[in-house]
């Protein structure tokens, strides 16, 4: 008598979160139907109207520490020829992904591109249903993750912290994410849950897959009470989406390791400060979490092996000197530090002080640095 | 052997006998092709001269030898012609240059022979005699059957016999033997017959080939062209031969008559003022003018100031029958033809007129296609030197026209005149004089604009069409899925917007196209 009494509130509890999101999802979309039937139905041209996603509307922001849109907005018409098929496609994804959260099924972006041909709605290419998908998310307000379209790319997590699913047949059942010990993979059923249980006092993301392995076998996770996540070179939305709502639902501070060159170091700084590319969401990023490394000086400090930067790694340094994200004191340092020393290390360069080197003697010292 | 023997006058059959390259019977393929050519037009010709619609058939057929190189064949020709007189039909068809022509006329044949030489060549070639039937309408039809002399230039007539003629049909039948390499030259007499439906679309051709297939180019009018007139030479086209021609047999006695009754344009002022410029009495008897006197006359001619020659002579097919040729044989999507205002060059009057044609059965070849006609004669062969040629390949700048060389485009030329400008002895293909060569070039120009206007519509309907299939693809789908997404039941009507699509054009489509999405 008592479990299904528990796994009743805990379901009340779940929809209150996920449930939510996913009602705010589909009246968008059907906010959307309206607009352009009641257009037609009045004998007008159908038209959308979104923020410009063009370079000139995206402005970095420096109260959300992350790039949004401006103010100019574009009118999507039917009345234009040029616009006409974009539109149709916009409205043709609406629909698809409308059936799909009622159904709670996910998709792809591949699959997106493929259903549409089912429907004589063919895109040219994959780029052209993903630039589909991304207006809709412009219109919408919303990521895709958040209408069920994933990306096929896949990073794990690992720790202690209980889960609650809200998919589809799985309502109500926990997993505890330290259960298996390659560390679970963050698809569409991991984004949706719900976090019942978290005993980790912290984030650590990693890029490397060798090293996020590393970790679990030197027991970080219990060492350092922390939840371990894999990014797998730069992280998915869905990821960076993850990590952001465990830094706010769960009040879990964030440490960024990468390797240590422009690449890595941007790596953390889109988990930081979010994407360009995104700027039409919200939500992706966690501007309080910490890069913890491989810094340039530690390449020095630690007499890392290493390698000479290349030409196109010194050009992504100045880039990045320009790039308004890399305005805090530590970017700035570093990149000086990169521009100086002319070289780049991975995160397993650490390997040649022993493999238990950087979860001993490193990672301590670095958090503490950190606070 | 004698020194008679040695400077033995030839006749002018012997003559054109050893020099039937210049007659266009070169060889067996060439000569297969000339003879229908030759034996068309004479038809052509004698219907035409009384604006009768010619109605001509033509048989070909294999009678002995090989037919995948020279053999033997039959040719037959019929034709509802003016007839021959029964008393010329001999010397018409087995005397070489019968009937000396001292006035200029525009006709087809190329060489005056017409018919003779193929003839000839059939009968030297075959050892046979040929068969002619002709009326001019009265109630009997005579028939001969003779061979040509050739040593003495004289028919010998082995039969003539009668036929009643109730019908009172009027024409010419011609049957000969001859040999030929008729499947090599067969593209070419298809094209030929083809080229001449064009230029004569009032006239209905029919042909049956030695496999017993049947060609049939049905007239598409009964309107025809005024026969062409006979005229005067003009001064400034007379050379020595003509005038020692002229002089011969003119009934004149004085030089001012004689140049009043002889030439082109010259009346009494003209010829006073002329004879004095030479220094030649006006009494003076032609017939006593001594052979410096006819030079100095000749070259003098070149130079005098006459009065330019008149194209009254000239029997353009004129714009309509033009197009209605084209139209008959190609069913172009568009046609248009053009007539110049007649033109003269040395002495000679001429016309251009130009048609111009696109799609319809002409197929896109990789430039433009070039149909060259002369007195309405096609001229299939050496395309390349022709003064046409020259104009549509190297003057015109096609792109200026909206035309390229995918496209399936054709341009005619007609050139009529009394005396067209050819090249060479060959008469295939017509010189770039400049006089000629910027007439065509003004006509094809005019063409080329009208084509163009003709073709911006096209590109402009396309434009249309393709925007409407768009508008129609679309907005039914834009209208299903809304309907689905606002889970609504019914979708609404686009009819009305798509109505306004055409209308309504390009109004919009600048508007909002600051658009595109960089990221």
């Amino acid at each position: 008598m008592k479990k299904p009494k528990k796994a009743k509130t805990t379901k009340t509890k779940t929809s209150s979160r996920v449930e939510q999101k996913k009602r705010a999802v589909l009246s968008t979309l059907k906010s959307l139907g309206e607009q352009l039937y009641s257009q037609l139905s009045q004998k007008q041209w159908p038209s959308v109207r979104m923020p410009s996603r063009s370079i000139a509307n995206i402005h970095y922001d420096q109260n959300t520490r992350q790039y949004v849109l401006g103010d100019r907005f574009v009118k999507r018409s039917a009345r234009n020829i040029r616009h006409i098929r974009p539109l149709t496609q916009l409205v043709w994804t609406g629909s698809f992904v409308d059936e799909l959260a009622r159904e709670g099924k996910t998709s792809t972006l591949r699959d997106v591109f493929y259903s549409a041909q089912a429907y004589d709605m063919s895109f040219a290419d994959q780029a052209e249903s993903d630039d589909i998908i991304t207006d809709l998310e412009t219109v919408l307000e919303h990521a895709r993750e958040d209408f069920n379209v994933f990306p096929e790319e896949r990073s794990a997590i690992f720790g202690d912290l209980t889960i609650e699913y809200t998919v589809p047949g799985y309502e109500g059942r926990k997993l505890n994410l330290a259960s298996h010990p390659d560390g679970m993979m963050i698809g569409p059923a991991l984004t949706n849950a719900e976090f019942a249980e978290c005993k980790a006092n912290k984030i650590i993301a990693i890029e490397k897959g060798g090293l996020f392995t590393r970790f679990i076998e030197e027991r970080v996770h219990e060492k350092y009470k922390a939840l371990l996540i894999h990014t797998a070179g730069q992280a998915p939305r869905a990821t960076r989406a993850l990590i952001r709502r465990m830094s706010q639902e769960l009040g879990l501070p964030v440490y960024i390791f990468c390797d240590a060159d422009p690449w890595g170091m941007h790596i953390a700084n889109v988990i930081i400060s979010g994407s360009a590319n995104a700027a039409h969401l919200r939500e992706l990023n966690t501007p309080d979490a910490k890069w913890a490394g491989v810094y340039a000086s530690d390449i020095v400090d630690y007499k890392l092996p290493s390698d000479p930067l290349t030409d196109l790694d010194i050009k992504r340094l100045y880039e990045l000197q320009k790039d308004p994200r890399y305005d805090g004191k530590l970017w700035k340092r570093e990149i000086d530090a990169f521009l100086k020393v002319k070289r780049k290390s991975e995160q397993e360069a650490f390997s040649r002080y022993g493999l238990a080197f950087i979860v001993d003697k490193y990672l301590p010292a670095r958090l503490k640095q950190l606070g | 052997m004698s020194l008679q023997e040695v400077f033995q006058e030839i006749s002018a059959a012997d003559f054109f006998y050893r020099n039937r390259d210049i007659a266009g019977f070169t060889n067996p393929t060439r000569a297969i092709y000339s003879t229908i050519r030759e034996l068309v037009e004479n038809s052509l010709d004698a219907a035409e001269t009384r604006q009768i619609p010619p109605d001509i058939y033509v048989r070909v057929s294999h009678e002995s030898g090989a037919t995948d190189g020279p053999g033997t064949y039959r040719i037959r020709i019929e034709d509802n012609g003016i007839g021959i007189p029964h008393d010329i039909i001999p010397s018409a068809f087995g005397q070489v240059l019968f009937g000396s022509k001292y006035k200029l006329r525009q006709t087809r044949g190329t060489f005056g022979l017409g018919g003779k030489m193929a003839i000839l060549y059939g009968q030297i070639t075959t050892h046979s005699q040929a068969t002619i039937m002709s009326s001019t309408g009265p109630t009997k039809i005579h028939e001969y059957q003779l061979t040509i002399d050739i040593q003495k230039n004289k028919p010998i007539i082995l039969k003539h016999k009668t036929h009643p003629n109730e019908a009172r049909w009027h024409g010419t039948v011609i049957d000969f033997q001859t040999e030929a390499d008729y499947t090599r030259a067969m593209p070419k007499i298809l094209d030929y017959l083809q080229q001449t439906a064009i230029v004569a679309p009032y006239a209905n051709i029919t042909y049956v080939d030695p496999r017993g297939r049947l060609y049939r180019f049905e007239r598409a009018t009964e309107q025809m062209p005024k026969a062409p007139q006979e005229t005067l030479p003009h001064p400034y086209g007379v050379d020595v031969e003509t005038m020692k021609r002229l002089i011969e047999l003119t009934k004149e006695r004085t030089m001012l008559g004689f140049m009043k009754t002889h030439f082109h344009r010259v009346g009494r002022t003209i010829a006073t003022g002329f004879l004095q410029q030479v220094g030649l009495a006006p009494r003076k008897n032609p017939k006593k003018l001594t052979p410096e006197e006819i030079v100095q006359i000749v070259t003098a001619m070149k130079s005098y100031k006459f009065l330019a020659p008149d194209a009254s002579c000239l029997s353009p097919l004129g714009e309509e029958l033009l197009e209605a040729g084209i139209t008959k044989e190609l069913s172009p999507e568009f046609v248009t033809a053009y007539q110049r205002k007649p033109s003269a060059y040395a002495g000679f009057p001429f016309i251009v007129e130009v048609g111009i044609a696109y799609g319809g059965k002409i197929e896109p070849q990789g430039g433009i296609r070039l149909y060259r006609f002369a007195n309405k004669i096609p001229l299939l062969f050496d395309e390349a030197s022709d003064v046409s040629w020259k104009v549509v390949n190297t003057e015109m700048d096609w792109r200026h026209y909206k035309a390229s060389p995918d496209m399936p485009i054709a341009v005619f030329v007609h050139i009529c005149s009394t005396k067209v400008p050819y090249k060479t002895v060959g008469k295939e293909f017509i010189a770039d004089r400049p006089d000629v060569e910027r007439e065509v070039l003004n006509a094809v120009r005019e063409v080329a604009r009208r084509l163009s206007l003709f073709l911006s519509k096209k590109i402009h309907m396309a434009h249309d069409r393709h925007r409407l299939d768009v508008f129609q693809k679309y907005l039914p789908k834009v209208a299903e899925f809304s309907t689905k997404l606002a889970q609504k039941a019914e979708s609404p009507d686009v009819a009305p917007l798509l109505k306004s699509v055409l209308k309504h054009e390009k109004a919009e489509e600048s508007e909002d196209d600051q658009d595109e999405n960089v990221e």
